[in-house]
């Protein structure tokens, strides 16, 4: 555990660009909340309208 | 010593025929297949080439790394009757175990890997409208990139490492083990259910992974029962005195490219300190088979795992160590080797991301990990519609976030990052990778094809009509490139001359 908080606290110092990385992938997470009711409305038109049967009928065979 | 990461995906694609009384899976991918092959011909396409199948001379899956073949072992079955194919971008494209599956080349890097297993989708997009062309109005043919029906019966995307044949296998068994157990809080695709036996969807409602239920033992060569984490296929493709190929049968088939590229990429820089011996800490876990199932079970990524010394680790602790150390190693061993420095510093600066937001905000990897896309999409349409934890909607929700027909598959609307560009995508379905020797086997079936009577990974077997026939082996993976013979097969008419050129080489 320590020497996992160790390697944290030094890799911002040592990669400022990472520390820009980061925050971009959590402004696309606000953009991803507000965009998830207009997806489940797109989900709700292409999903399989007989969901119990396409569940049943989605047989695999075994492969490796 | 660390020999170049050569490495590549074979993936077996779900497949369902709609409108026929009894489907034949078997039948539905080689019609899928022969489909795509015919519509390509007949449309110039330079992917797939006719008349040109599968060499089965050098197979020998029934090997076994550790030199022995047990006695109850079941190895993988050699099927030559049915459908295979080569295709002008080095690719392999075949009916395996009753699925369609699609070998990629051979690529030097991860975020090549990625867009050759783009490519093989969009292989499968083509394939599923050719055969809609085919086939009676009412019938279809449908193809699915997961790797269980949630009946119980799992089906694989492997990874393939090129590694040295001096490092000692039970080196790779215990870090390799350890990251593979670990690194699928990364990689899952996720899923809903259980399908362990013992256990029920009220213990495991949702779990990280796609395969973990299917995993038996620690070391094996099967891969169609009692799977083990670490196959013990000794066919490395390759010189075989030089060379191993690591066959990694645990991962899930990704829908996110950036989950596919961290996954081959971590493995292979793992893999590169393995043979470079600089990993300082053995992660050996008390009992893997079951730790492989408490990760994939545990959303919170928090549950220690128990350690063989009595001790315990989180996966993520351990990620975090294998990270570090990567990093050390880029430094002090450079990464030419392991995909170059550009892509593999890529890879590491991502997966120290992703693993800082696992700890600290896993559902802003909503639009970088699979099994974080799936589970915010199935919470919401829950949320949205009442559902509880059992319906139908979810599992089917589950299933079609793999569909691959583009008017149909919710991973296509989910907003995942994109690593390749579709144009580069549509270039990878005819063209060969130039740095490894895919690139030869490529182009030669590109310009010589009727000359070409089969091709394996090692070997292209010609027939110039004297009566016999002659094999070029291809055992270095590493030539065969672009730099090394793009100049000969320019200047080359024929492949008579091609084959007298190469005689005179020696």
């Amino acid at each position: 555990m320590s020497q996992r908080n160790q390697i944290k606290k030094s890799k911002p110092a040592q990669n400022p660009a990472e520390a820009t990385q980061a925050s971009v992938a959590t402004t696309s997470s606000v953009d991803l909340k507000a965009n998830l009711d207009e997806l489940l409305d797109e989900i709700d038109e292409v999903l399989e309208s007989n969901a119990e049967d396409f569940v049943k009928s989605y047989i695999q065979k075994g492969g490796q | 010593m660390v020999v170049p990461k050569i490495c590549g995906i074979e993936t077996e694609y779900g497949i369902v025929h709609t409108g026929v009384e009894c489907p034949d899976h078997a039948l539905a991918a080689s019609l899928l297949i022969n489909a795509y092959i015919a519509t390509a011909i007949r449309s110039g396409n330079e992917g797939p080439v006719p008349g040109v199948s599968w060499d089965f001379e050098d197979e020998m899956p029934g090997n076994d790394v550790r030199g022995v073949c047990v006695a109850h072992s079941m190895a993988p079955r050699v099927e030559p009757h049915l459908v295979n194919s080569v295709l002008t971008n080095g690719s392999r494209y075949y009916v395996d175990h009753a699925h369609p599956e699609l070998s990629t080349p051979e690529c030097s890097n991860a975020l090549d890997v990625v867009l050759y297993d783009k490519a093989a989708e969009q292989i499968m997009i083509r394939s599923m409208a050719a055969a809609a062309d085919i086939l009676a109005p009412h019938e279809e043919l449908i193809v699915y990139k997961n790797n269980s029906d949630g009946k119980g019966h799992s089906y694989g995307c492997h990874e393939n490492y090129l590694m040295s044949r001096n490092t000692p296998f039970s080196d790779i068994v215990v870090h390799a083990t350890a990251h593979l157990v670990t690194r699928q809080i990364f990689t899952g695709s996720g899923k809903v259910g259980v399908e362990a036996s013992g256990l029920s969807a009220a213990d495991v409602p949702f779990q990280i992974t796609q395969r973990a239920d299917f995993f038996e033992e620690e070391v094996g060569l099967e891969t169609t029962l009692r799977r083990p984490i670490i196959n013990t296929r000794d066919e490395p493709h390759a010189d075989m005195r030089a060379y191993r190929r690591l066959h990694v049968i645990t991962g899930d088939a990704n829908m996110s490219e950036v989950a596919t590229f961290l996954k081959v990429g971590s493995t292979a820089i793992v893999l590169a300190m393995v043979e470079d011996e600089v990993l300082p800490k053995q992660h050996r876990f008390a009992a893997p088979v079951q730790a492989m199932r408490q990760v994939s079970y545990d959303l919170s990524l928090t549950k220690p795992l128990e350690m063989f010394d009595g001790t315990t680790a989180t996966a993520l602790e351990i990620q975090w160590d294998f990270l570090d150390q990567a990093r050390k190693y880029a430094n002090t061993h450079g990464l030419e080797n392991v995909g170059g420095e550009v892509v593999t510093t890529h890879v590491i600066d991502r997966w120290e991301q992703v693993l800082t937001l696992l700890e600290t905000n896993p559902t802003s990897l909503a639009d970088q990990l699979d099994w974080v896309a799936k589970l915010r999409l199935l919470q919401g349409l829950a949320d949205r519609h009442g559902l509880s934890l059992d319906d139908s909607r979810l599992r089917a929700l589950d299933i079609q976030y793999h569909d691959l027909r583009p008017n149909k598959s919710v991973a296509a609307r989910a907003g995942l990052q994109t690593l390749v560009s579709p144009r580069s995508a549509q270039a990878a379905i005819a063209n060969p990778p130039r740095d490894t020797r895919a690139y030869f086997r490529g182009e030669c079936l590109r310009r010589w094809a009727d000359n070409i009577v089969s091709a394996n990974w090692d070997s292209l077997v010609f027939d110039l009509g004297e009566g016999r026939v002659r094999r070029v082996p291809l055992y270095e993976p590493t030539k065969g490139t672009a730099a090394l013979v793009e100049g000969l097969l320019q200047e080359c008419e024929s492949a008579s001359e091609l084959l007298q050129r190469l005689a005179n080489i020696g």
